[in-house]
């Protein structure tokens, strides 16, 4: 009887717990986080120069594409690749570090979404965008 | 018989807890998240950073050492 007792209280602590936790927030402070914010940001720097000629888009499912190779000179096309490939990867990472440290790792997909919108609505004017399966200038 | 009266309302608490657990994915504070994490990452690139120093530095002012003890 004194084993079920405890059972009961600690089943109400973990209830308690799994209350504190579904309040509407979303955490991104986490070291995670914020490396992958830095290493995006410094890369930023390069990959903007091929958003505004073209070459380079953001695509509907929250990642970035060579859309235009022809934009970028024979020489330079392995950088953009590679800096395409990069920030894919540091993307992924963190729609999946965001989810993970919000205790629901399943919301990536969910996260990935409204990324996705918010980098196209935010995209400035000049860049290409994807929009229903297709390229579209902003 | 004793036992159904700890039983039941631990059922209930198993059961309201399963609830809890499957909350559903807060799009609003996510959009929020999303736009802070954009601005941090985009940041600093609408302009070109006209990176003048305001006020340089004053020209180095000629020091003399020239204190000699004999």
């Amino acid at each position: 009887m004194n084993a079920l007792i405890k059972f009961c209280v600690a089943w109400l602590v973990l209830f308690s717990v799994n209350v504190a936790s579904a309040q509407v927030n979303i955490e991104i402070n986490t070291p995670g986080v914020s490396a992958l914010k830095q290493s995006m940001h410094d890369r930023h720097s390069q990959l903007a120069e091929f958003y505004g000629n073209g070459a380079v888009g953001l695509t509907s499912d929250g990642m970035i594409a060579v859309r235009d190779a022809s934009a970028v000179p024979l020489a330079a096309r392995q950088k953009v690749n590679g800096l395409v490939a990069a920030e894919n990867q540091d993307r992924k990472a963190l729609y999946a570090e965001i989810a993970r440290a919000n205790g629901h790792p399943e919301w990536e997909g969910d996260i990935r979404n409204t990324f996705a919108q918010r980098w196209i609505q935010r995209a400035q004017a000049g860049w290409w965008v994807q929009i229903g399966g297709s390229w579209k200038k902003k | 018989m004793k036992k159904n009266w700890v039983a039941l309302p631990l059922a209930g608490v198993v059961l309201s807890a399963c609830v809890t657990v499957n909350i559903y994915f807060p799009a609003a504070a996510a959009e929020k998240a999303a736009d802070k994490i954009i601005d941090e990452v985009w940041q600093g690139t609408k302009s070109p950073d006209t990176t003048t120093k305001p006020g340089a530095p004053a020209p180095a002012v000629p020091v003399n050492q020239k204190e000699k003890s004999i």
